[in-house]
C-alpha cells in the first residue's frame, strides 16, 4: 500500500469513528476505562521526564548566560517558555507516542488476529465506534491534562534546580517567571497537545485495527505505528508553529 | 432458512468461490465440508458479511442480504451467534463477562435478569463454576463452549460454528458436536458448521455442502454420503483404509 491509499484508509476509519453507540452506557465505561489507561498509567513517566526536562534546562541555560551584562531571571523566562512551547506538548508527546501508541496499536492488533473484532462485528456493534473512539476521545481529554502537568513540574524542577545548585535565588526565578508572561503562550501549548493526543491515539489505532497475519505482524505495526506517530508528530508541530506563531 | 445462489468470490486473481449456491434449512445442522482452502471459510465469511461476495446474493428468510444497508445489517446480525475457530472470547473478560457482553450491548434488562440468563446458558453447556475464570485459565474444550454461550445468549435464529473441533480430542468433539447439534433442535435454528471432522460429518450433518476448489461438488445428508459414488467426495470423506471398513459396515447396517 502507499502513502495515499494508508492517508485514505486512515480518513474513512476516522469517518467511520463516528456513529451512534450502541448502548451509551457501555461506551462511557470504556471510555473511562481508556481514561485510566491512557492517562492515570502515563502518570508517572510523565512526571519523571517533565522534573529533570525542567532542571537539566536550568543547569544547560545557566551554563549558557555568563555574561554579567544579562540578568539572570532571564533563565527562569527561557525554562518557562520553552518548557511550555515545546517541551511539555511535543517532547512529552512524543514519548506518549511510544508508551501509549504501541499499546493502542498492539491491543488492537491482537484483537484483530484472535478474531475479537470480528466476533464484536457479527454480534453487530460497530467496532470502529466501540473499539477505536473512546481510546482517541480518552487521549483528547486526557494527554493535555498530562501536559498541564508537565508546564508546571517542568518549570517546579528547574526552580528546584537553580536553588539547590545556587544559580540564583527562589525570589529571583519566580519573578522572572511572572515578568513578560504571554497566556498566549499557553493557548499555543494546549493546542499542540490537542493535536498531538489526537494523532498519537488514532495512528496507532488505524495501525493496530489493520494488521493482517500473526503475532510476529503484531509487533511490526506496532514499532511502525511509533515511528510514523513520532514523525506526523514533529511535522504537525512544525506547521502549528508556522501558522500559530 | 438462509439461501445463496451463485456465490463468487476473488482474491485479487484468485478464484476462491466459483458460482456456489445451496440452502441451509432452520432445524438442521448444515455442514460445508471440503479440504483445507477449498473455500469453507471465505464462504462462511461472505454469510455473515465479514467478506462482500462479487457476485451472487445471500438471502436469510427471504430478505436479501447482500441488498442490506448498513442499519439492516446490523439488526440482522442480532440474530446471529458465531462460534469462531480459536474462540475469540474477550481477553480482559472473564468468562460470566464475555457470556454476558451480549445482553449488556442489546438489552435493557435488570443486571439481575442478565445474570440468570447468563446462568442459564452456562448451565446449558456445561459451564457451571467457571463463571469468574478467564479465558487464560480454562481448557481449549471450555473455551469452545463459552463461545457457544455467548453466541446463543442472545436467542439466535441464525448459528455459525467455524470449525468447532479444531484442536480438540476426539471425545471432547463429540460432546461440542452433540452440543451444537441438541441447540440446534432445540431452538430450531439454522445452523452451519464449517468442519473437516469426519465424526461431525457422519454424526450430525443433516444437511451437508461439499465444496471442492471453490466448487460445489456435492450435496446430501450424513446416509447419502454412504452411498455415494462421488469419487473426489469418497477420497476426502475415507481417505484412509480404517474410514473405508466403516463406510463398508455403515452400508451393510443401512441396507439391513
Amino acid at each position: 500500500m502507499n502513502f495515499f491509499s494508508h492517508f485514505g484508509a486512515y480518513v474513512m476509519m476516522i469517518r467511520d469513528m463516528f456513529h451512534k453507540p450502541e448502548n451509551p452506557k457501555l461506551y462511557w465505561k470504556e471510555f473511562m476505562h481508556q481514561c485510566v489507561e491512557i492517562g492515570i498509567r502515563s502518570l508517572g513517566i510523565v512526571c519523571i521526564i517533565s522534573v529533570f526536562m525542567g532542571a537539566v534546562s536550568a543547569l544547560q541555560t545557566a551554563y549558557q548566560i555568563s555574561s554579567p551584562l544579562v540578568s539572570k531571571y532571564i533563565i527562569a523566562q527561557i525554562i518557562r517558555d520553552t518548557v511550555i512551547l515545546e517541551f511539555s506538548p511535543t517532547l512529552i508527546c512524543v514519548v506518549l507516542a511510544g508508551v501509549v501508541g504501541s499499546k493502542i496499536a498492539s491491543e488492537l492488533g491482537n484483537m484483530r488476529v484472535s478474531e475479537q473484532i470480528d466476533a464484536l462485528e457479527i454480534m453487530g456493534i460497530n467496532t470502529k465506534t466501540y473499539l477505536i473512539l473512546p481510546k482517541v476521545a480518552a487521549a483528547v481529554f486526557t494527554i493535555p491534562m498530562l501536559v498541564v502537568l508537565s508546564m508546571v513540574l517542568g518549570v517546579l524542577g528547574g526552580r528546584m534546580t537553580v536553588s539547590l545548585a545556587g544559580i540564583i535565588s527562589t525570589d529571583t526565578y519566580d519573578k522572572g517567571l511572572i515578568e513578560l508572561f504571554k497566556p498566549y503562550n499557553v493557548f499555543f501549548g494546549l493546542t499542540k497537545s490537542y493535536t498531538f493526543a489526537f494523532l498519537i491515539s488514532s495512528i496507532p489505532a488505524y495501525f493496530g485495527y489493520n494488521v493482517k497475519g500473526g503475532s510476529l505482524e503484531i509487533g511490526r505495526n506496532s514499532t511502525t505505528s511509533v515511528v510514523v506517530s513520532c514523525v506526523v508528530v514533529l511535522l504537525a508541530d512544525y506547521i502549528l508553529a508556522a501558522l500559530l506563531l | 432458512m438462509i439461501e445463496f445462489k451463485n456465490i463468487v468470490k476473488r482474491f485479487e486473481d484468485k478464484l476462491v468461490l466459483d458460482n456456489v449456491s445451496h440452502v441451509m434449512k432452520s432445524g438442521m445442522s448444515n455442514l460445508i465440508i471440503g479440504t483445507s482452502g477449498s473455500g469453507k471459510t471465505v464462504l462462511q465469511k461472505c454469510l455473515v458479511g465479514l467478506f462482500e461476495p462479487d457476485e451472487g446474493d445471500i438471502i436469510y428468510d427471504g430478505k436479501s442480504f447482500t441488498k442490506m444497508d448498513d442499519e439492516e445489517r446490523k439488526l440482522l446480525r442480532q440474530q446471529i451467534g458465531m462460534l469462531f475457530q480459536g474462540s475469540a472470547l474477550f481477553d480482559s473478560m472473564t468468562v460470566q463477562e464475555n457470556v454476558k457482553f451480549p445482553l449488556d450491548m442489546f438489552t435493557n434488562d435488570s443486571n439481575q435478569q442478565k445474570l440468570k440468563r447468563v446462568n442459564e446458558v452456562l448451565e446449558r453447556v456445561n459451564l457451571i463454576g467457571a463463571n469468574k475464570k478467564y479465558p487464560s485459565e480454562i481448557s481449549g474444550g471450555m473455551k469452545k463452549r463459552v463461545g457457544i454461550a455467548r453466541a446463543i445468549v442472545l436467542n439466535p435464529k441464525f448459528l455459525f460454528c467455524d470449525e468447532p473441533n479444531s484442536g480438540l480430542d476426539p471425545q471432547t468433539s463429540m460432546l461440542i458436536d452433540k452440543l451444537i447439534y441438541d441447540i440446534t433442535k432445540e431452538n430450531n435454528i439454522t445452523t452451519i458448521i464449517n468442519t473437516h471432522d469426519m465424526n461431525s460429518v457422519m454424526e450430525i450433518g443433516d444437511n451437508i455442502l461439499y465444496l471442492k476448489n471453490g466448487k460445489k461438488e456435492w450435496s446430501g445428508n450424513s446416509k447419502d454420503i454412504i452411498f455415494s459414488e462421488n469419487k473426489n467426495l469418497n477420497e476426502f470423506i475415507f481417505a484412509s483404509e480404517f474410514l473405508q471398513d466403516a463406510k463398508q459396515m455403515r452400508m451393510m447396517e443401512l441396507k439391513k
